[in-house]
């Protein structure tokens, strides 16, 4: 089934330059595994895809139930050569949190996932 | 009971809630109140006041900040940590010092002043020697825009602070310090940690980093459970409880709105992160991925386990330069067929200034309610009730950004029907100060801390 990302991860977003940063963390601690397994970093280049200019990184941090993305060549040159309205990438976060993963149905109902049933 | 020392958050940027630093002081028991008043481009800001008035240049708020926490200082031996000098501490200690004196407490104030990141007048020097000050994400060496710099710091970190506090300051005032540097050197200064127990010194960098955009971390723009976030409206700014071992609890003053937990915390742990194994300081560099976070109580989140390395040998130095020109216009056309018609109006703009032969390194089109924040990712807008069309463009020339602001109004008379929303009148053009990040050895900056006492 597919599951937005937003019904089980919050995110915030910030700027360094042109890259902007998304860190997205699990609402319950035992969701992480499969944001860690599922939201890679090809995943998020495929999302953002046309709206950044340069690569995706990932970092893991299992201590805080969280993923940070670093996406580069987000905001159009950044800092105050940017003429976006959202020049310091702000709400990046939720729209990272739009994207919908696919998870097998067994497995959504196991973990709880909203929408599952169960 | 074991000693703990309060560092209470009171602005989380230039231009953060007024009332803040005073709640701080006079809502609770506190030991010092830090004011982070410098994100990146502040300091080119200040540097152009500066050149208008050689004795601004500083984050001007901070004065009515103090005034707001006088009484605390100098009767309740609260001590405030702020890097609100900007380009000039001297100045601004010097507004503080004649603030105290109007507000009759000015024998009970002891300014601590840090300098020494200033690297302007060095740039020549610095060049000459060899040091490049390449441009951290472009590799750019700063000979390309050297005749365009506005200033030059480096950040400095928390030793320096220390020393003012140690030598009975009781008003620390820093040019650019690291944000995390603020928080991090009263603990320093009261634990007495070495400066190589890396551990706790990452630790000092991580209370720093959750508390250094002020409300960011106790419920504000915090996206987890918005809704139930209890009374905004008296939203508590955060205070780290640090304890000898390096531990700490973010907590807030009692009677206070917001909320302090895991969720809140971890948002602002992630926000601006890099690499999370490597927050690089000039003092150590932090693993946030060894952060570990548990509830303590209503409000409170008990932070530990945070491990450090030893620091690099260079500091990030913040460089600005003038780099063109911008403007900004924006119409709002209304239903129906909002999205079309603002779409035609930009496709006959962009043709106009073509027509006149004007030239732009960006030309940026967004339409408010329908893509600009998320692009496409927003999917179709819908027939909504009205879009604004946001056009801005950037470039060398002065006169052509200039003529740009004029061809916005003539579409209302001219262009697609339903238009409004013009009022205010042609768009502004404002100097672009740009951000150039480098890396500088660190064995060429010199902090230096001078002392004004009554």
């Amino acid at each position: 089934m597919k599951i937005r990302l937003l019904d089980i991860a919050h995110a915030r977003s910030g700027d360094k330059g042109d890259t902007a940063n998304v860190g997205v963390i699990a609402l319950e601690p035992r969701w992480y595994p499969l944001l860690e397994r599922e939201l890679t970093r090809d995943r998020v280049a495929r999302h953002f895809a046309g709206a950044i200019t340069g690569g995706v990184e990932r970092y893991e941090l299992p201590n805080l139930g969280a993923l940070n993305f670093l996406l580069h060549g987000a905001l159009g040159g950044g800092g105050t050569l940017s003429l976006k309205t959202d020049a310091q990438g702000k709400v990046f976060s939720t729209a990272l949190l739009r994207l919908e993963l696919d998870v097998p149905d067994a497995e959504a109902r196991r973990l709880g996932l909203p929408g599952a049933g169960g | 009971m074991t000693r703990v020392v309060r560092v209470a958050s009171g602005q989380g940027f230039w231009g953060d809630w007024l009332e803040a630093p005073r709640r701080q002081a006079d809502g609770g028991p506190i030991d010092y109140l830090m004011l982070d008043y410098l994100a990146e481009v502040t300091m080119s800001i200040l540097q152009k006041q500066k050149e208008r008035d050689p004795s601004l240049g500083y984050a001007r708020d901070f004065i009515g900040a103090m005034e707001s926490v006088f009484a605390a200082v100098a009767q309740r031996g609260v001590r405030v940590v702020a890097n609100a000098g900007g380009v000039n501490p001297v100045a601004c200690a010097a507004a503080v010092r004649e603030a105290a004196r109007r507000a009759g407490v000015s024998e009970q104030i002891r300014i601590g002043i840090v300098t020494g990141d200033d690297l302007l007048p060095r740039i020549d020097a610095l060049l000459a020697e060899g040091h490049a000050l390449a441009n951290m994400e472009t590799g750019e060496p700063l000979s390309t825009i050297r005749d365009r710099v506005l200033s030059a710091n480096a950040y400095l970190g928390a030793p320096p602070i220390v020393d003012a506090l140690g030598r009975g300051a009781n008003v620390v005032v820093t040019g650019r310090s690291t944000d995390t540097a603020l928080t991090m050197a009263p603990l320093l200064y009261e634990f007495g940690w070495r400066l190589d127990d890396w551990d706790k010194l990452a630790a000092g960098i991580v209370a720093g980093h959750i508390i250094e955009c002020g409300a960011q971390c106790s419920g504000g723009n915090c996206l987890y459970d918005w809704r139930t976030i209890p009374d905004l409206a008296n939203i508590g700014y955060p205070i780290v409880e640090g304890h000898e071992d390096g531990s700490f609890v973010i907590y807030k003053h009692p009677n206070t709105g917001g909320r302090i937990d895991v969720h809140s915390v971890s948002e602002q742990l992630v926000y601006e992160m890099g690499d999370p194994h490597s927050y690089i300081t000039p003092d150590v560099i932090a693993d946030f991925t060894t952060i570990h976070l548990e509830r303590a109580g209503a409000d409170r989140v008990r932070v530990f386990g945070i491990r450090g390395r030893p620091p690099t040998d260079k500091l990030k130095v913040s460089i600005a330069y003038r780099a063109g020109f911008k403007a900004l216009g924006t119409l709002v056309y209304a239903w129906p067929d909002a999205l079309e018609k603002a779409r035609l109006a930009d496709r006959v703009l962009r043709e106009r200034l073509d027509r006149l032969g004007l030239a732009f390194d960006a030309v940026h089109t967004e339409f408010l309610g329908a893509s600009a924040t998320h692009g496409a990712l927003a999917g179709p807008a819908g027939d909504v009730p009205e879009v604004q069309l946001r056009i801005g463009v950037r470039g060398p020339d002065r006169k052509a950004v200039e003529r740009f602001t004029r061809e916005i109004a003539p579409l209302v008379l001219n262009g697609p029907p339903s238009v409004t929303g013009f009022a205010g009148g042609r768009p502004k053009t404002e100097e672009v100060v740009a951000y150039w990040p480098a890396l500088v050895d660190k064995r060429v900056v010199t902090p230096a801390v001078t002392m004004d006492e009554p």
